[in-house]
């Protein structure tokens, strides 16, 4: 049977080219270290491989105690951001060959959360400014059928901010939350606007108010970080834009 | 009393080393773009405007206390180190105003957000304009006499 496949591919027998890069990982040991230190890594790796990649290598063979969270490896779940050369990313989204190798690659936690361990930050926070707005349908009784209908216009106002998947790479790449962590952060400011711009939904009065708060979305500076950092590409200072001016209007 | 210093004698041993998060977690310098930097910029030339506007109205306020040395005081803005100053000063409020402006585009108008690096080059580039011709006129006032 293996033969078989050898002979199919008669190409395979060439060795995939390698190549190494340095990996410069900012690593913290809640029980050993008092100040969070610079460890380096030279790692073998394949054109094809992203940051995840070569962190696996590390930790499946040079040393287990390498510490990050990751899950779906795909882009999806938002486990893995991460800074990476100083810029907030998803280490299954970023390409080792995108990246300049001759230098060291510079992977560490994201910024302006607690950290507990490596690559590990308390999340809590974060998420906790995301349950303050309400992320979920408020809306009363149906009136007149079974279904709440939407036109697919409608449905297109708000269909930016439904991308978000919770990484935290945007709240953590932003000047004001690494200063000031009361603030709302843009995540949980984009998931306000995903139901505040829903025709369906009924509590946009009550998310306007919690965010016309004095650490609410007037905390922004368009730095526009949250925008570049944001792995699914969603418009995020836009959408603060867009959720000041409803609370200007006063209607979304 | 015996009750609690026996139950912490108990819990002594056991208890876990205490997971503490660094003092100030530094690291990397965040590596934004234009936004980021235009932002730093508005924020270091807005704390100078307000500290030059700060002794600016206490000297101008000083010719109601004394005449003389009002004089005094504006006499010393003749030299040409304070000459200078005018210029770092005319450049802080050169920015400032223009991105000041497109700030105010960002939130108010509807293509703001999505034109914002544009913009922060066009604030760059009318600043530039505005400095030089401000600057060979203000040197040829100070060093020109």
């Amino acid at each position: 049977m293996s033969t078989a496949v050898a002979e199919n591919k008669p190409a395979a027998a060439e060795v995939v080219p390698t190549f190494t890069a340095t990996l410069m990982i900012r690593r913290f040991d809640p029980e050993v270290d008092e100040e969070p230190r610079w460890e380096d890594f030279d790692v073998e790796l394949y054109e094809t491989d992203r940051i995840l990649d070569a962190l696996h290598k590390i930790k499946w063979e040079m040393d287990g105690s390498l510490t990050f969270r990751r899950s779906c490896a795909h882009g999806v779940c938002g486990s893995d951001a991460m800074r990476i050369n100083g810029r907030n990313r998803l280490a299954c989204k970023t390409l080792i060959k995108d990246l300049d190798i001759s230098k060291p690659i510079y992977v560490e936690a994201i910024k302006g959360l607690p950290l507990e361990k490596d690559l590990i930050v308390d999340m809590e926070p974060f998420f906790d400014s995301f349950k303050e707005v309400n992320p979920f349908l408020m809306a009363g009784p149906v009136k007149g059928g079974k279904e709440r209908k939407q036109s697919p216009v409608e449905r297109a106002r708000f269909d930016d901010t439904t991308k978000c998947i919770l990484c935290a790479a945007c709240t953590s790449s932003c000047p004001v939350f690494w200063t000031d962590g009361q603030y709302f952060g843009p995540a949980a400011i984009v998931n306000a606007h995903r139901f505040i711009f829903d025709s369906r939904d009924e509590g946009a009065g009550v998310r306007l108010d919690i965010l016309n708060d004095k650490e609410g979305v007037w905390r922004c500076r368009t730095t526009f970080n949250c925008t570049d950092a944001c792995p699914r590409g969603i418009q995020v200072t836009q959408a603060i834009a867009e959720v000041k001016q409803a609370i200007i209007k006063g209607k979304p | 009393m015996p009750e609690k210093s026996a139950s912490n004698l108990v819990a002594e041993p056991q208890s876990p080393p205490k997971i503490r998060s660094p003092k100030r977690p530094a690291g990397t310098l965040y590596r934004g773009k234009e936004g980021m930097w235009s932002w730093v910029l508005h924020r270091i030339t807005g704390v100078a405007i307000y500290f030059f506007l700060l002794v600016h109205i206490l000297d101008t306020a000083l010719v109601r206390v004394s005449p003389e040395a009002y004089n005094a005081v504006i006499d010393t803005y003749k030299t040409p180190l304070m000459g200078l100053g005018e210029i770092a000063l005319v450049a802080a409020i050169a920015f400032h105003a223009f991105n000041g402006l497109r700030i105010i585009l960002i939130d108010f108008w509807a293509f703001g957000a999505k034109h914002q690096r544009t913009m922060f080059w066009v604030v760059i580039g009318l600043w530039v304009v505005l400095l030089a011709a401000f600057i060979p006129r203000q040197l040829m006032h100070i060093f020109g006499g």
